[in-house]
């Protein structure tokens, strides 16, 4: 009777990714920028990450036990604390570092249904909540290494800033977003594994630089080019925020869409906003139209629609 | 019949404060609740002011009730309204000027605040005075007790004070966003959600809690037609409700037969 088919429902094909096998590659490829933020700004550095992560995952935890639902085990938490901590300055006080988790977790994922329900990225969520709420803590990036303003923010003063140091890292900025280098490592290996593709980056950066060339001010100019893409949240924003599966569109030219609009919304707050930087904002209001954008994109059912003659 | 009309008015009172509140439950007037209730003696004016406004208006509206006509009403109801709300105003600049520049351009809005229009067109229009009077300022309350909540749950979070006592000690370093716009909506969200814990806790616990359903109760029998009825979720328990009132004391109201 060896012959029987085996009879069962759909899928049959099934992909051996599991969420938190996805998760735990965003953890490995974000280790580079994390571990080059603790390099650069010191011990704090990796108080704060730990801290970050602590109040996401326990926020997460808790709310498991409220719900009788546990989700803790897909790594999601983890990646939200991490995110958020690379995007907060090293001397933030802790306390902020935990409501900023607290409410990346509570409010913007789990009230909204937890993994794949929330409509916005939780960690820059979170990284506009704390910005708004404390802007001088949140702005204030003086530390034992650096004292001063960010590179994009001398650049704006008019000031000139050594490019080399900012691709490499060695500059003020919140921990993550400093090292170019790291980042572009960590988003290597996640191409690699086939985990995001270039599509919303490729897309962003390029828009970007244009908008760079044409209303930056500076014409083409390769040191003013190359300083703005190094400089700011935009690597760290680009390849890690913006390709985040849950808020960014499923259609293939909506992604495109998408990182054409994060390109032109960043340029306009750069260029033609009273702040510095812009990518945070950029994302998150990317991630507001995500359905209107899959909306308009939709592709045709196979056998539907087509040229009319 | 003095008796009974007391209790209506007593219950128009409650309806207004608890069971219907305008703001967490019926979900009306988000404009001012949203914008004024930067602090807490904002949002204690602003919804003060309304209830003087929305009281004396349902009183008008109710008296000139069966002399409107009816397609004329909305305008009719406007015109009454507005004529208050400039009133109330003036009175504002001239004894409280502190409020009124603090509400602003939020005092004339208080004529398009949709409670007021909602408790003309679906109460005062269709109801003797009296319960017309308590409707309103049974809804005005609830409204300024809603307002006065956020406002103070605002002011706590964004500025570490309630009706500018210093509550909050000296370390405390003020959450901004709460003063800012995002804030009231958090706050307004979890404030609702919590009114909601309470009435589903208290049904599960078997006790009455109200079914909270429309803006128009017991009163079906007077609605024009077109009027509350589609606006029942469960148009047949409460029609059959409507009518088990209705054989017990006659309505009072005799607007259609007029017509």
């Amino acid at each position: 009777m060896s012959g029987l088919l085996k009879v069962s429902s759909n899928p049959h094909i099934r992909s051996k990714a599991t969420t938190s096998g996805i998760m735990a590659a965003v953890i490995i490829s974000l280790l580079p920028a994390a571990g080059f933020g603790i390099y650069n700004f010191g011990f704090r550095a990796l108080v704060v990450i730990l801290v970050t992560i602590a109040s996401t995952v326990l926020t997460e935890f808790l709310f498991g036990i409220y719900r009788k639902k546990q989700t803790i085990t897909d790594l999601s938490a983890v990646v939200t604390g991490l995110l958020l901590a690379l995007n907060l300055p090293v001397n933030i006080p802790l306390w902020m570092a935990v409501l900023g988790g607290v409410f990346a977790i509570l409010v913007v994922k789990m009230l909204f249904g937890g993994l794949g329900q929330n409509f916005m990225n939780p960690a820059l969520a979170a990284r506009c909540f704390l910005l708004i709420s404390f802007t001088s803590q949140m702005t204030d990036f003086n530390c034992d290494a650096y004292t001063g303003a960010t590179p994009l923010a001398r650049i704006k003063a008019g000031e000139s800033v050594e490019v080399f140091d900012m691709i490499i890292g060695n500059t003020a900025g919140t921990i993550g977003e400093t090292s170019m280098i790291a980042l572009v490592i960590g988003a290597c290996f996640l191409i690699m594994l086939g985990i995001i593709d270039l599509r919303i980056p490729g897309s962003y950066i390029v828009t970007f630089a244009l908008f760079t060339v044409l209303f930056g001010g500076h014409g083409f100019d390769p040191a003013f080019l190359s300083a703005q893409l190094a400089g700011g949240g935009l690597m760290l924003g680009a390849f890690f925020m913006a390709t985040d599966y849950v808020t960014r569109p499923i259609t293939i030219k909506g992604q495109y869409v998408f990182g054409i609009f994060l390109g032109l919304m960043t340029g306009i707050f750069r260029f033609f906003g009273p702040g510095a930087e812009g990518v945070s904002y950029a994302i998150i209001l990317g991630n507001l139209l995500v359905p209107l954008i899959e909306k308009v994109t939709k592709p045709v059912a196979f056998g539907k629609g087509g040229r009319k003659s | 019949m003095n008796k009974s009309s007391m209790s209506t008015a007593w219950e128009r009172l409650s309806n207004g404060l608890l069971k219907e509140n305008p703001t967490f439950v019926l979900m009306l007037g988000m404009c001012p609740t949203l914008a004024v209730t930067t602090s807490a003696v904002n949002g204690l004016g602003m919804g003060l002011t309304t209830t003087v406004v929305l009281m004396l208006s349902n009183l008008i509206i109710s008296l000139l009730r069966k002399i409107i006509p009816n397609r004329v009403r909305i305008p009719a109801f406007i015109v009454i309204i507005a004529s208050f709300v400039t009133v109330v105003q003036l009175l504002l600049e001239a004894y409280i000027p502190f409020l009124n520049d603090a509400l602003g351009m939020y005092i004339p809005l208080i004529v398009v605040n949709c409670i007021i229009l909602g408790r003309a067109e679906s109460y005062a229009y269709s109801n003797p005075p009296l319960p017309s009077f308590f409707d309103g300022l049974g809804m005005g309350l609830g409204f300024s007790f809603a307002l006065t909540c956020i406002g103070a749950v605002r002011e706590l979070l964004g500025a570490g004070t309630i009706f500018n006592y210093h509550i909050m000690p000296d370390s405390f370093t003020p959450i901004n966003i709460f003063i800012l716009a995002p804030g009231a909506f958090f706050v307004l969200a979890v404030l609702t959600a919590f009114q909601n814990y309470l009435k589903i806790t208290r049904e599960r616990a078997g006790k009455d809690a109200s079914k909270i359903q429309s803006g128009c109760s017991e009163d079906c029998m007077n609605c024009t037609e077109g009027g509350c009825a589609k606006r029942f979720y469960d148009t047949s328990a409460e029609k059959k409700e409507t009518e088990e009132h209705a054989s017990q004391e006659p309505v009072e109201n005799d607007k259609k037969e007029d017509k």
